[in-house]
């Protein structure tokens, strides 16, 4: 038997790697944004990329969003794969019109004929206590825009896999990373990193009974924790991680629900307009004659991101996912 | 005793040495537009390329002119003319090799067609049975880009690309004077400077930006000065010169393709016609002034140097018109043919793979197209 020398690793170190390996597996890879190149990127998530594969594949870049991806979308036109680096969820908006109107149009655009293998990577989401502009949940613009894949990872294991299966990936991927998340910690074994995982398959991160919490990103551990006491209640949650928000994998949401029969959808994206809404109507077109009470969401209330000494107040917590639990209409069941 | 004497004296030293980054005063535009036409410049013109030009002129005069009628007979939804424009269409398309690429914006679609693009495929955008409608890689010309200025930032990517990988491949953006006043201009000529990208940016100043004249859309000496602050050289001239532009293009592809990074080429000319066949001219500008564009006429400019000349006999004149007239009865014909239409083209290309949702939503469209089907064929 050998034994596996399985080591810490955080997220964005996960992420470094994938960068890594996709530079080195591919030619065709470049990596470009702000301060993504002496600097390492302010998360360090390129860090010591330039320095490996030289400037012209780990680019800094004027300080212009609209640029990096205007000038990313030239570059897969002629045959690269960029990665780039959006530095905030909020310094994203100014490259919207070239998300919007190129990147997530052109393969349509052109009949297939020009496919644009883009990914961009956004750090998203609040609880860093970052001020002004720092936090934003921006998932639901992308989620709805046709053309464009929508993929976030939980844990240390996804960032690597769903990276490096966005660069891989012929369709340009929004690749939301969660900042608090950048932190975090699982074991894994260097010299094998985990496989690819394919986008567009959620997963079942603990099977239960009762109910099913349906989330993403940011919330995937707070809902975990949020199973964890639930148990105190007499409640055994499920917990499914969408990983991917475009493709949705209905299959997978749906099963979980029939099994259940109750769901709460969870994050930290604003209620209103917010991908809960559409997902708890998925549900409910799918899944309506097996449901025992009506699809409930947690999310951010609907107020501009808050700052930072107030932000606890805002996030889906432990608590307010665990009041939406026992709202699920139990007294049916008695 | 201060505070200061304390502490010791305050030293005052000269300040960190400061000195400009890049001479500004070769980056200058001329004071005037270059012209070649009717100049001493023309005598060194070469008569092959002049009379090539020409032929050119009078069929993208003549396609401007069918496409607008074809407008008025419904077989195009909008037509942005480029009517008193063609000498820089024409000169932008004559202007690159063939591995080159053009980035044309919407009203470019004879810059494309004198690139090779089919002359219907062009127009599919305007016909509204697709958006682009030709291959971009056959003739390397992106799609014409509707929103403003957008595509810039794609040349420059691209430009870039092709330096990396070691293709000596030039870009050519073509931009309006409305659309200098975007971001993406803006970023598009940083990053090309910086980055000392193969583009070449040609600027057609024609007037209006739809019903906004220039005066409310700048106050830059003239649309070519912009390039000094990026660190490129403008150059500003008379966009209806067809040889003036051809020669202040092929100077900045060579420069570009030479290692010697963007220019930003200012072209002055006149939109002859409104915006589209969707808008009035009248409203915004007087007809004394489209008088004296059309007494400043790209065509009649070329032909008239070509033919004081001895270079242009009316035969030669006579068998140019004919091609255009037979280009023109062609396309007429191409474009009353309906287009062949299939709805379910709409999945065909948002994914690699149609998502899930996709799918189902094709089977729903699938099925009202047999119940149509059904019906159409009940009545």
């Amino acid at each position: 038997m050998t034994t596996v020398a399985l080591k810490p690793a955080t997220m964005a170190q996960a992420l470094t790697r994938a960068l890594r390996d996709a530079l080195a597996a591919d030619p065709s890879v470049h990596v470009m944004g702000e301060d993504v190149g002496t600097l390492g990127g302010v998360f360090r998530v390129t860090d010591g990329l330039a320095k490996e594969f030289g400037e012209d594949r780990c680019t800094d870049t004027p300080l212009a969003e609209a640029g990096i991806l205007g000038t990313a979308v030239g570059m897969a036109m002629y045959g690269l794969r960029p990665v780039v680096e959006m530095q905030f969820d909020a310094f994203a908006y100014p490259a919207f019109e070239q998300l919007a109107s190129h990147v997530a149009k052109m393969r349509n655009r052109t009949r297939g004929k020009m496919p644009l293998p883009i990914t961009v990577r956004i750090p998203y989401g609040g609880g860093i206590g970052g001020v002004e502009h720092h936090s934003d949940s921006s998932e639901a613009y992308y989620m709805a825009t046709p053309g464009l894949h929508v993929v976030t990872p939980a844990t240390v294991a996804d960032a690597y896999g769903l990276l490096r299966a966005a660069i891989a990936s012929d369709d340009p991927v929004v690749f939301l990373e969660p900042k608090r998340l950048y932190w975090s910690k699982d074991s894994w074994n260097p010299d094998d990193p985990p496989a690819v995982e394919p986008i567009g398959r959620a997963v079942v991160r603990r099977t239960g009974r009762s109910a099913t919490l349906i989330t993403y990103g940011p919330s995937v551990p707070v809902c975990l924790e949020a199973a964890e006491a639930a148990r105190a209640e007499g409640w055994d949650l499920e917990v499914v991680d969408l990983r991917s928000l475009v493709p949705f994998d209905d299959e997978t949401v749906c099963a979980s629900v029939r099994r259940t029969g109750r769901a709460v959808v969870v994050h930290e994206s604003n209620g209103f307009g917010g991908p809960g809404g559409e997902i708890a109507a998925r549900i409910t077109e799918r899944c309506f004659h097996h449901l025992e009470a009506p699809v409930l969401r947690v999310a951010g209330f609907d107020v501009p991101y808050p700052p930072p000494m107030l932000e606890r107040h805002h996030l889906p917590g432990v608590d307010r996912i665990l009041d939406a639990v026992a709202r699920l209409q139990w007294e049916a069941e008695s | 005793m201060t505070v200061m004497e304390q502490r010791g004296a305050y030293r005052p030293s000269p300040p960190p040495a400061w000195q400009p980054r890049t001479d500004p005063a070769p980056l200058l535009p001329d004071a005037e537009p270059y012209r070649v036409l009717g100049t001493e410049a023309a005598a060194k013109a070469d008569p092959e390329l002049l009379r090539r030009l020409y032929g050119q002129l009078v069929l993208g005069r003549r396609y401007n002119t069918q496409a607008t009628a074809l407008t008025k007979q419904g077989r195009l939804a909008v037509y942005p003319s480029s009517t008193g424009q063609e000498a820089c269409e024409v000169a932008a398309a004559l202007a690159l090799e063939d591995r080159d690429w053009l980035f044309p914006s919407y009203r470019d679609t004879l810059a494309a067609v004198a690139r090779g693009v089919d002359p219907v495929q062009a127009l599919t955008l305007l016909r509204g049975d697709w958006h682009t409608g030709y291959d971009p890689y056959e003739h390397r010309v992106a799609p014409l880009s509707t929103p403003l200025a957008t595509q810039l930032p794609h040349a420059v990517g691209l430009a870039h690309a092709a330096r990396l990988k070691g293709d000596d491949v030039v870009a050519l953006a073509m931009v309006g004077d409305g659309g200098t006043s975007e971001g993406d201009f803006h970023e598009a000529l940083n990053f090309a400077a910086v980055w000392q990208a193969p583009v070449v940016f040609l600027v057609q100043n024609n007037g209006f930006a739809i019903s906004v004249p220039l005066a409310k859309q700048t106050a830059a000496p003239s649309l070519a000065h912009k390039a000094v602050g990026y660190g490129m050289p403008g150059r500003l001239v008379d966009g209806n010169d067809a040889a003036a532009v051809h020669e202040v293009l092929t100077d900045a592809v060579r420069h570009a393709r030479a290692g010697g990074g963007p220019t930003l080429i200012e072209a002055v000319t006149y939109r002859i016609d409104a915006h589209t066949n969707a808008d009035d001219a009248t409203r915004y500008r007087g007809d004394a002034e489209v008088e004296t564009w059309r007494a400043h006429d790209p065509v009649r400019l070329l032909e008239r140097e070509l033919t004081g000349r001895g270079l242009l006999d009316e035969d030669a004149v006579a068998a140019v018109r004919e091609d255009a007239e037979a280009m023109a009865a062609r396309l007429r014909e191409r474009m009353n043919q309906d287009p062949a239409l299939d709805p379910m083209d709409l999945f065909a290309h948002v994914y690699a793979e149609p998502t899930g949702q996709l799918r189902e939503q094709q089977e729903l469209l699938r099925a009202e197209l047999a119940a149509e089907a059904e019906e159409g064929a009940a009545r």
